[in-house]
């Protein structure tokens, strides 16, 4: 027999690899060997289904079979019911792209991920990559930025800011160096969208940034990765060495004029890194302490220095707004929030992960329908979207369309698009105190209310849940949200009371229960 | 397991030399030393000050920023748990208490043997919690019993 290989699929994403991916890749291979059956795996990232991790998928004439999830001691069986062909198991769920959770998807910006083998540039070219930086190479700094303009992009890191707008600042500014910081410090609880892009489709946000770099005029740049992704940081490694093999990146972007250095840098386990000036301090080598603005980092950012500072998000949807067009672009969306949001479903939930889709898709759909309510099995009681410093929602506000003016306008917040599902057994007042005990571990100090504010905070909430004259502190408790939101430098200490607040107005009898002692911590 | 070097003055001046060229060198300095060690020696902070000619209480400022770099020896295995609302929503709060009530294991507390246990706040595992990170490895849906197994030296993965 000299058939080729059959091109197996096991993906090496870390939430995949979490639950026992690698074991699964070595048991194929080895009841390969053992079978003599010529077979390729090839280690593709996580199509988003986390729920069916591992998920394997087999390469057959008819499409990619997916199988999951699959654990290494149902590797055999796999291979006695033929699954190399695509033969009928427990375990088979079908054709991937006809996966009930795929086709409800617009993927743009996840297009490739779980597709393509992450490092092969060959893959990445065969699967639509480069497109969009050959394209940025025939237009002029200022016609890439109307085109970024044009299609209505928004900062994906959750300010929701014009991309741009940012980009025309840094354009206009006259400097003999600046640079493109891409902002990896995915640090917000329920959100993966920037570890799964980069350990399943690097190049992306690499040619999203070498459009950037061509458009303003920059010759250098980073991405600041959390140390908490080292899946991701050695995968992006090996990507910027051979981006740089293939002309992406380096002294000539794709034989052109341009010159564009990348390097990638890792954070240090702090939080208020995702700040954007406080993350300029620390990729200067400092204490991350948040810098006052103005001056815009646009016009004086890292070492002083015109700098755009986009999210990973924002980066990577700009070489499919390049390739298609900003106007393809815009027509997906709602309102003033144009083009998909890489939703990311976490917490209490059955089918949670990763799902891109145009903005307007409601939270019910997306935890109902898509995730099938909670994993315990138990009603739904809060949702939190946007991460620690975003709001609780009741399982009676799920209507809300996902978009950053509905959102705001019921005193929640999109954020970075994590949305993490809680059961009946919260304690809305446990969360209330751990949103202050979090920003008093993560605040960089410089300002008086976050500093301060955010101890006074876990007190107060301390005397709530003992008993102690609640009336009297629940003022306070307000009073101190109200001065920590007007008065701190910056979305750390002044959005605090935004989970604090909502946690309290929606579930306020669980301010009112009775008294319990603190647990010993 | 990670295999730390003793802390030597010879070898951490080799390591700063290497990354000195570096724009805003700092960061990836410490993280080198503490790869290399397991720790930062108070010891390397006059070096790196005066081969990036900065002060020594910036360098010592910033090394007590960050909660990765420890200036003190670190046991062979630390075990990161995720205890951010995520994994709060999956129960890792009772994997903390069980931890402390079955195994005697207190989370962000002392050593236990050759390992420690220690709050991480979001692994991007949020749909597989409760997670945790092992020597670089990640385990989703993790129980107290699968943690105290580790820190007895079990691999991260079977």
């Amino acid at each position: 027999m000299s058939a080729a290989p059959v091109r197996i699929f096991v993906p090496i994403d870390a939430a995949a690899l979490s639950v026992g991916a690698e074991a699964v890749a070595q048991a194929i291979a080895s009841e390969a060997a053992a079978r003599g059956l010529a077979v390729e795996i090839v280690r593709n990232g996580s199509r988003g289904m986390l729920w069916l991790e591992p998920l394997v998928e087999v390469e057959t004439a008819e499409g990619r079979i997916a199988y999951g999830p699959v654990a290494a001691r149902d590797v055999p069986s796999l291979f006695d019911a033929g699954f190399a062909s695509g033969g009928a198991h427990p375990l088979r769920l079908g054709k991937t792209e006809e996966l009930d959770w795929m086709k409800r998807q617009q993927r743009l910006t996840f297009e490739r991920v779980g597709v393509i083998d992450p490092l092969s540039i060959s893959d990445y070219r065969a699967h639509g990559g480069f497109k969009g930086l050959e394209k940025a190479l025939a237009l002029t700094g200022g016609e890439i930025v109307e085109a970024v303009k044009a299609s209505g992009l928004r900062g994906r890191g959750g300010a929701g800011f014009p991309t741009g707008i940012k980009w025309k600042t840094v354009h206009d500014a006259k400097a003999e160096q600046k640079y493109i910081v891409c902002n990896a410090d995915e640090g917000d609880s329920g959100t993966f969208a920037d570890r799964m892009l980069f350990e399943g489709d690097p190049y992306l946000t690499i040619e999203g940034m070498a459009i950037a770099a061509i458009a303003v005029g920059a010759t250098r740049g980073y991405i600041y990765l959390r140390s908490e992704y080292p899946h991701a940081h050695r995968m992006l490694q090996r990507a910027i060495l051979k981006a740089e093999a293939a002309g992406m990146i380096g002294a000539s972007v794709m034989g052109s004029s341009h010159a564009f250095h990348l390097e990638v840098r890792l954070g240090a386990g702090a939080y208020i890194c995702g700040e954007e000036t406080s993350l300029l301090e620390s990729l200067e080598g400092k204490r991350a302490i948040v810098r006052a603005k103005p001056p815009l980092p646009a016009l004086q950012g890292l070492f002083g220095k015109p700098t755009i500072v986009n999210n990973v998000l924002s980066f990577a949807a700009v070489p499919w707004i390049l390739d298609h067009g900003a106007r393809a672009y815009a027509d997906y969306g709602m309102g003033r929030s144009r083009g998909t949001l890489p939703v990311q479903l976490g917490g209490n939930v059955k089918r949670g992960g990763l799902i891109e889709l145009a903005f307007g898709i409601t939270l019910r759909e997306i935890i109902e329908d898509m995730g099938g309510g909670t994993l315990s099995g138990r009603p739904i009681r809060a949702v939190q979207v946007g991460g620690p410093l975003g709001a609780y929602l009741t399982a009676g506000q799920l209507d809300v369309q996902m978009d950053y003016e509905a959102l705001a306008a019921m005193r929640a917040m999109l954020g970075h698009g994590g949305i993490v599902v809680f059961d009946d057994s919260v304690d809305m007042a446990r969360q209330a105190r751990f949103a202050f005990e979090f920003c008093a571990k993560e605040s960089c100090g410089k300002c008086t209310p976050c500093r301060i504010g955010a101890t006074r905070g876990v007190e107060v909430m301390d005397r709530i849940i003992t008993g102690t004259e609640r009336p009297k502190n629940i003022a306070v408790l307000r009073d101190l949200s109200k001065l920590m939101t007007d008065a701190s430098l910056c979305a750390m200490g002044g959005l605090t009371p935004m989970p604090v607040l909502s946690a309290l107005n929606h579930f306020p009898e669980d301010f009112d229960r009775p008294p319990l002692p603190l647990a010993a911590e | 397991m990670a295999e730390y070097s003793a802390w030597s003055e010879d070898s951490a001046r080799l390591i700063i030399a290497g990354l000195v060229h570096l724009e805003g060198a700092t960061l990836p300095i410490l993280h080198a030393l503490q790869d290399e060690f397991g720790y930062v020696d108070p010891e390397a902070v006059p070096l790196i000050a005066e081969a990036l000619n900065l002060s020594r209480a910036e360098i010592h400022g910033a090394i007590s920023f960050y909660h990765d770099f420890k200036t003190t020896p670190q046991p062979a295995r630390t075990i990161k748990l995720c205890r951010a609302e995520a994994c709060q929503a999956l129960g890792c709060e009772s994997v903390v208490v069980e931890l402390a009530r079955t195994h005697g294991i207190a989370v962000d507390g002392d050593q236990v043997g050759d390992a420690r246990v220690e709050t991480v706040y979001c692994l991007g595992n949020c749909a597989l919690g409760p997670s945790a990170l092992v020597d670089g490895e990640l385990i989703g849906r993790v129980d107290a019993a699968r943690i105290a197994g580790l820190c007895k030296h079990g691999r991260a993965h079977s």
